[in-house]
């Protein structure tokens, strides 16, 4: 197994942070795992991503343009992205703030509105774990309780209180992503 | 000399002074006349006297003491031009319990390692910096240093230092008694047996400070000659530097236990 | 085995660093490597270790406080990104010529000039062909993962002290900032002043009565002792060539085809290698790990088995010069390089190994 994700937003939205869960993830599960963010000039509000690879086996290419799964938060990263799944991957998209939505059809695409569902719960800093919930929905390549110990792992213990609220998060992006094609 | 009468003056009984062991027996390579050769001497002396030959490591500099590894029997490292405070700063560090000191020129100090003189000084490092200013680049021949006086002739500022083209001459020493990081900046000579041993002395109150750890980097500024570069003979150079640099550079105390005077 | 970290490459190497009982660490911030000295600063080592963590007023300065402590027989470190490494040459010239051990990190930005942020290889040829003034060689390191900037950081400074020479970790900004699994090794504790003089006889450590007292410098001004010197300095260098070649190869034993490429442009190409692979191209990966000594004799092996070779850096082709000096002619030698701070796709490698190999 070699999953190759790209996850893609602004900047702000806990991108490069659901990466870091999703890595630590892996290792709970034992896989091998990278985890390469584009640095730079980026703040708060450009765009931010990350590519993340789990795999069974040593990881080659840290730094990909094809990839099995895009996990797309603007319409920036609409535009890059979209073309870079693979044939037969999957999209998985929050339509908040989308234009023009996703058209491919060789490829999955699941949309899932977590800004609103944040807002409604009243917890905008989840937002990026009920996206990853809604991607572990759609490809459970790593079990609920490792993903939990990942995020043990990689909050430092003064933020572990919070643990319970991102937990009911990814509970939440289960059950509200949707196919969309 | 009359053999017999040599004989008698050079005996165990009329012994009133000996060389420290701390000097090697490598002939000096200052031109004679030179305050390096003093101020090597009463360095090496202090160390000698507090027995701290086996904690002493010290720096070399670029510039005419680039050698004095060559007369100083103790632990040395050579460092590159203007470095010797960082070399020093990474001994310390790694060192605590050691003897530290840099011995550095004005060109290396005040010109190309003002960076390192400054940011040791307001680290508030625990070693000794000797600081010899002449006023010139003595060992490249003659050239315009930082703390060249006004009007004064060099290699490069052949028709004296214009100083609205050149700059002024830099005030390290009390420069750096403004940085809380220092903790006793002197200003001395060694032209006389008086000025030998007023430095001798602040030597000796600066290695006390640091073998006690007291907080803050000790500073001293022997004010020299250079009779080869001002193109004198000693005696002149030392009156020359008595009229002319003492003015500017005025001896004496600035900083002593962490308090400006 | 050890403990599992997900750790990006640059708080690896400041955490195998802590734990491999190095002295200190003297640094100075540049993107894109600064995540070194933060980490460092964040995890307390005098704590920890008694490792001493400063940040310096300049590189120039960083660079001769890590003289200053090596002359002393410390275990001492500083880490930069390329503009930075350009200033620390003249500390790491006079390292070479006083013959101090020492570590250097460079996690290579775009070049020339401030250049970019983005991850390079273009300071291969200041690595490895000396950098700063004088004839001298640094061994020069090329980890391509996480794990290797965590393990090289005790290779580097063992080889560093077996040779009295210092040694220069090659990274870029990929390595630097990607996070991977590390396998962290159990901390060992700092020689103490004891052990450091016994194994440090050289070192400027204050002249007890027993012993000539100890000069580190790199100045002779008597030019028949200084090509004594240099003479000496060469063997040295030989020797090293000889004994410390390190290299990966990833399916060679069959390859018609040979891909050569370091740090995170290895990464890359072996998945190229696999994408050829599953295009019926018989394709296989030699990664130098030391740049400096480069594995020629290797090189020089291979090219009597595959048909062409294609060096794959980031840069304008500067190891491809030392391949073409190994292979002497036998066999085409290409060069696919992206510069400034882009980095190549693995299709794009393969494209290029077909074109400019293959023939299509």
């Amino acid at each position: 197994m070699t999953e190759e994700i790209i996850i893609a937003g602004f900047g702000g939205q806990g991108v490069l942070s659901m990466g870091k869960i999703l890595a630590y993830s892996g290792i709970m599960q034992d896989q091998e795992v990278s985890w390469m963010p584009s640095y730079g000039p980026e703040m708060r509000g450009g765009t931010a991503n990350v590519t993340v690879i789990l795999s069974d086996e040593r990881i080659s290419s840290p730094i990909l343009t094809r990839y099995d799964t895009a996990i797309i938060l603007n319409q920036q990263s609409m535009d890059k992205f979209e073309p870079m799944v693979k044939p037969g991957g999957t999209l998985i998209y929050d339509g908040n703030g989308i234009t023009r939505h996703p058209e491919r059809k060789d490829i999955k695409i699941y949309r899932i509105d977590a800004a609103d569902e944040a807002a409604r719960m009243g917890l905008a800093k989840i937002f990026n774990m009920i996206v990853l919930g809604g991607y572990l929905k759609v490809k459970p390549l790593v079990s609920l309780e490792n993903v939990i110990q990942g995020l043990k792992k990689s909050l430092p213990a003064r933020y572990h209180h919070l643990i319970p609220d991102n937990e009911k998060a990814l509970h939440r992006g289960m059950e509200i992503i949707a196919e969309a094609n | 000399m009359d053999e017999k009468l040599y004989k008698e003056i050079v005996s165990e009984e009329n012994l009133v002074y000996t060389k420290t062991s701390l000097l090697t027996d490598k002939v000096l390579s200052y031109c004679p006349g030179c305050g390096h050769g003093t101020a090597h001497r009463i360095l090496m002396e202090v160390i000698d006297e507090m027995g701290l030959q086996k904690d002493t490591i010290g720096i070399a500099p670029v510039g005419c003491s680039v050698l004095a590894y060559e007369f100083m029997n103790v632990d040395m490292q050579q460092a590159a031009h203007g470095r010797a405070p960082a070399l020093a700063t990474g001994i310390k560090r790694t060192w605590p319990n050691k003897f530290v000191f840099t011995y550095q020129g004005d060109g290396d100090l005040a010109a190309i390692g003002t960076a390192e003189t400054i940011h040791a000084c307001n680290r508030g490092e625990n070693f000794l910096i000797v600081f010899i200013n002449n006023g010139i680049y003595g060992m490249t021949g003659g050239q315009m240093a930082p703390t060249t006086l006004p009007g004064m002739k060099t290699s490069t500022s052949p028709y004296g230092r214009d100083t609205l083209l050149m700059g002024f001459p830099l005030k390290m020493t009390e420069l750096v008694a403004e940085l809380p990081g220092t903790y006793f900046v002197t200003r001395q000579a060694v032209h006389t047996p008086a000025n030998v041993r007023k430095t001798k002395k602040a030597i000796r109150m600066a290695v006390e400070n640091q073998v006690s750890k007291k907080p803050g980097l000790s500073f001293i500024e022997i004010v020299s000659n250079c009779n080869s570069g001002w193109k004198m003979t000693p005696t002149q150079a030392n009156q020359w530097m008595v009229d002319n640099m003492f003015p500017y550079y005025p001896l004496g105390d600035i900083k002593v236990d962490g308090n400006k005077l | 085995m050890g403990e599992l970290k997900l750790m990006k490459g640059n708080e690896a190497i400041a955490e195998a660093a802590i734990r491999a009982g190095v002295d200190a660490y003297f640094g100075y911030p540049i993107t894109p490597q600064s995540e070194v000295i933060e980490y460092f600063m964040a995890e307390k080592p005098h704590e920890r270790t008694g490792m001493v963590v400063l940040q310096a007023e300049s590189e120039v300065a960083a660079i001769n406080m890590v003289y200053g402590a090596a002359a002393s027989g410390k275990k001492a470190m500083t880490s930069s990104s390329s503009p930075g490494i350009s200033l620390k040459m003249e500390g790491i010239s006079y390292m070479a010529g006083a013959e101090l051990p020492g570590v250097i990190l460079n996690v290579v930005r775009g070049g020339p000039g401030l250049g970019t942020i983005q991850p390079s290889q273009a300071d291969y040829f200041q690595a490895t062909k000396g950098g700063g003034h004088g004839d001298y060689r640094l061994i020069v390191l090329a980890p391509s993962s996480v794990q290797e900037m965590a393990d090289f950081v005790k290779l580097a400074f063992d080889l560093s002290f077996k040779y009295r020479n210092p040694v220069m970790i090659l990274s870029d900004g990929v390595i630097g900032q990607m996070m991977e699994k590390v396998e962290l090794s159990a901390p060992v504790p700092r020689r103490t002043e004891e052990e450091l003089i016994r194994e440090c006889p050289w070192a400027t450590t204050g002249k007890p009565a027993g012993r000539e007292r100890n000069i580190i410098t790199s100045l002779n001004l008597d030019p028949a002792k200084q090509e004594q010197h240099n003479i000496h300095l060469q063997e040295k260098y030989r020797q090293i060539e000889a004994s410390e070649v390190r290299f990966e190869k990833f399916h060679c034993d069959d390859a018609e085809y040979l891909i050569m490429a370091y740090g995170s442009s290895a990464r890359i190409s072996q998945k190229s290698v696999q994408i050829a692979r599953a295009k019926g191209i018989k394709a296989g990966l030699l990664r130098p790990i030391t740049l400096f000594p480069f594995p020629k004799d290797e090189v020089n092996k291979l090219a009597g088995q595959v048909k062409g070779i294609l060096n794959v850096e980031m840069n304008a082709g500067q190891m491809v010069e030392d391949i073409r000096l190994a292979v002497a002619g036998k066999i085409p030698v290409e060069h696919h390089g992206r510069m400034g701070g882009m980095i190549p796709s693995p299709e794009e490698i393969v494209t290029a190994l077909e074109k400019k190999l293959i023939g299509g």
